[in-house]
């Protein structure tokens, strides 16, 4: 649908071959104003990106400057005495986006094996714009439902249950016992997960369809049952681009802010319980920027969105580079 | 049955079910949001909502100011971010098709497509705030029009390059110089397809709020002019959603109701016309 322009930003461009040599001559100035134009607006797209990075490097420095190296591991986020330590906010966004993971990439490689195997013909145009209408809903619609009506239902039905039973067990016990309110890290994670569902599941449903049908066909001949084509043939083929996608969603996770602000409790404080509050660094951002009272704290507070912006570029840029080999195959066989 | 062939088909069935229940499991929370969102949303819903201003805390009233706000801000946005990024997806499709500005304007669009846009909205906030000294409706229009440009630019090349090179060809033994072609014959060919891109981008900018935080801020008042602070649909949202009054409560929903409908519908449209197109 183009909701996920950005999903399919990472999948198959396809188009005519080249014609972009230059027109006869005879446009004269117009045709160099054209040219210019267009590729100023390029230029521009280029610069944003500088623009952006660069200026949340200039509005964070006095945080790196007063706390440098500190300012990653310290857990100390104190506005009054003036101490801000990124820690808390980092653990948090990490933490929320394994979670997020953990839900989103079995349930979304099941949905594009539905999509592309399993369901009858009819069906696939309409559960697949189902799925698609997922990324259409605002985030923050995504956050008042898990707020008002996911956060409740989750204190009162599952968290007692996840003390009584996961809670109790050696390791990774103290993960899941906590008070049961519904607001915390886990919650968060689970909201954050559904969100990019639908980005992974459109990655790998092209990509599942850009296998060529004579080796699927082969293994089918071979007698493969559908797991053993999954297992064998369809995931080995894919591979770079599943985990392209996986990390197109890791992307989006990680920066993700009003779903996550709504349900993440906004607290700095650091808890090995993940029903405990916690916070992201765009939770912690949209929280108290406005509230920032000082030139420390809102540094402290831009120079957090610097490493988010460091980290998602990182990381969509594995996305990219590892769904090109993607591109590259599907460009061919078309 | 020998057990190799029972295991086998057992993990075959077993996959199966999976499958489906991946699929039920989606399907499942987008079920339970919307039904939410309309019940609560229908229960708050009434005439007010569209002619009365937004209440101060506790107090009954509308969202007439955060209507109009989100309205001008977004129309600005398109007005400001749809010349750029045609003009961007221009080049990267048709005059620097292979040029080395062009690959890597395709790299950096493409990940700004999903940059974070808090992000977005702290930039704007440097940029466009604090150098001016307080918020307003241009700096909100200005976040959301960086944060329509990659779609714009991401759309526009794909439909300029599904225009069939004999176009371009028939142009040029017609004489026709570059600009003519691209403006009067190129455009007008994939103008569905540059539509479509914008529509899209509408959809997604509506329900944008993080970029809107720090840069428009919000307004309980009645304001029409975008150089000062002003009240935009989902900020008004956040802010009340997260108040402890039930009448903001539900004014919230309410406008949740009404962001939630006019996105989908325009993604509906969107899905719609794209399917025209590729019957065509």
């Amino acid at each position: 649908m183009g909701f996920l322009a950005a999903a399919r930003a990472f999948t198959v461009r396809r188009g005519p071959p080249d014609v972009s040599a230059p027109g006869r001559a005879g446009g004269g100035w117009k045709d160099a104003l054209f040219e210019h134009g267009t590729a100023a607006a390029t230029w521009l797209v280029l610069f944003l990106l500088i623009g952006i990075a660069a200026s949340m490097a200039w509005g964070g420095r006095l945080a790196f400057q007063t706390f440098g190296f500190d300012f990653l591991t310290s857990a100390e986020w104190d506005p009054v005495a003036g101490n801000f330590g990124a820690l808390v906010p980092i653990y948090g966004t990490l933490v929320t986006s394994v979670i997020a993971l953990i839900i989103a990439v079995p349930v979304s490689i099941g949905i594009a094996l539905f999509l592309t195997d399993i369901a009858p013909q009819w069906m696939r145009g309409p559960i697949g714009v189902a799925v698609e209408l997922l990324a259409a809903i605002p985030s923050i619609i995504y956050g008042m439902w898990g707020l008002f009506v996911f956060a409740p239902f989750l204190a009162e039905h599952v968290e007692p249950w996840l003390n009584e039973t996961i809670g109790t067990w050696p390791l990774i016990g103290p993960l899941f016992s906590g008070p049961p309110i519904g607001i915390g890290m886990l919650p968060a994670g689970i909201v954050l997960g559904v969100m990019i569902i639908p980005f992974i599941a459109a990655v790998a449903r092209d990509v599942f369809n850009a296998v060529p049908s004579g080796i699927r066909e082969a293994a089918i001949a071979l007698g493969a049952t559908r797991w053993e084509m999954l297992s064998r043939v369809t995931l080995p083929y894919t591979r770079s681009a599943i985990v392209g996608a996986i990390f197109l969603g890791l992307g989006r996770a990680l920066g993700e802010t009003m779903a996550v602000t709504f349900v993440i409790g906004n607290s700095h404080e650091l808890s090995p319980s993940l029903l405990m509050p916690g916070n992201s660094i765009a939770a912690a951002i949209a929280n108290e920027f406005t509230e920032a009272d000082t030139e420390l704290y809102r540094s402290s507070l831009i120079a957090l969105a610097f490493l988010l912006f460091v980290i998602t570029f990182i990381i969509l840029s594995i996305a990219k580079l590892m769904l090109r080999r993607m591109e590259r195959l599907s460009g061919k066989t078309q | 049955m020998n057990t190799v062939l029972l295991r086998r088909r057992i993990i075959d069935i077993l996959t199966l079910v999976f499958a489906m229940a991946a699929t039920a499991f989606g399907l499942f929370w987008l079920v339970w949001i919307l039904f939410t969102t309309f019940v609560q949303g229908l229960q708050a819903l009434n005439l007010d909502l569209f002619t009365e201003m937004t209440p101060p805390p506790g107090g009954e009233g509308g969202l007439l100011n955060a209507f109009y706000g989100s309205a001008m801000m977004i129309l600005l946005a398109v007005l400001i971010g749809t010349p750029i990024g045609i003009a961007a997806g221009t080049y990267l499709a048709e005059h620097g098709r292979n040029t080395k500005l062009a690959s890597t304007v395709r790299f950096i669009n493409d990940i700004l497509l999903s940059a974070p846009s808090i992000v977005i909205g702290l930039f704007v906030y440097e940029l466009a705030v604090r150098t001016i000294g307080h918020f307003s409706g241009y700096a909100g229009a200005l976040a959301l029009a960086i944060i329509l440009i990659p779609i714009i630019v991401r759309t526009s090349e794909e439909s300029l390059r599904l225009v069939p090179n004999q176009m371009r060809e028939a142009g040029f033994a017609l004489g026709l110089p570059r600009w003519k072609l691209t403006s009067q014959i190129i455009y007008k060919s994939a103008m569905s397809g540059l539509v479509t891109g914008i529509l899209l981008g509408l959809a997604r900018i509506s329900g944008e709020t993080a970029p809107l935080l720090f840069t428009a801020l919000n307004n309980q008042f009645w304001n029409p002019d975008l150089s000062g602070p002003m009240a935009n649909v989902p900020v008004v949202i956040f802010q009340y959603a997260m108040s402890p009054y039930d009448s903001w409560h539900a004014l919230a929903w309410a406008g949740a109701l009404v962001l939630t409908v006019f996105v989908l519908t325009l993604g509906l449209l969107v899905r719609f016309l794209a399917r025209k197109r590729s019957s065509r």
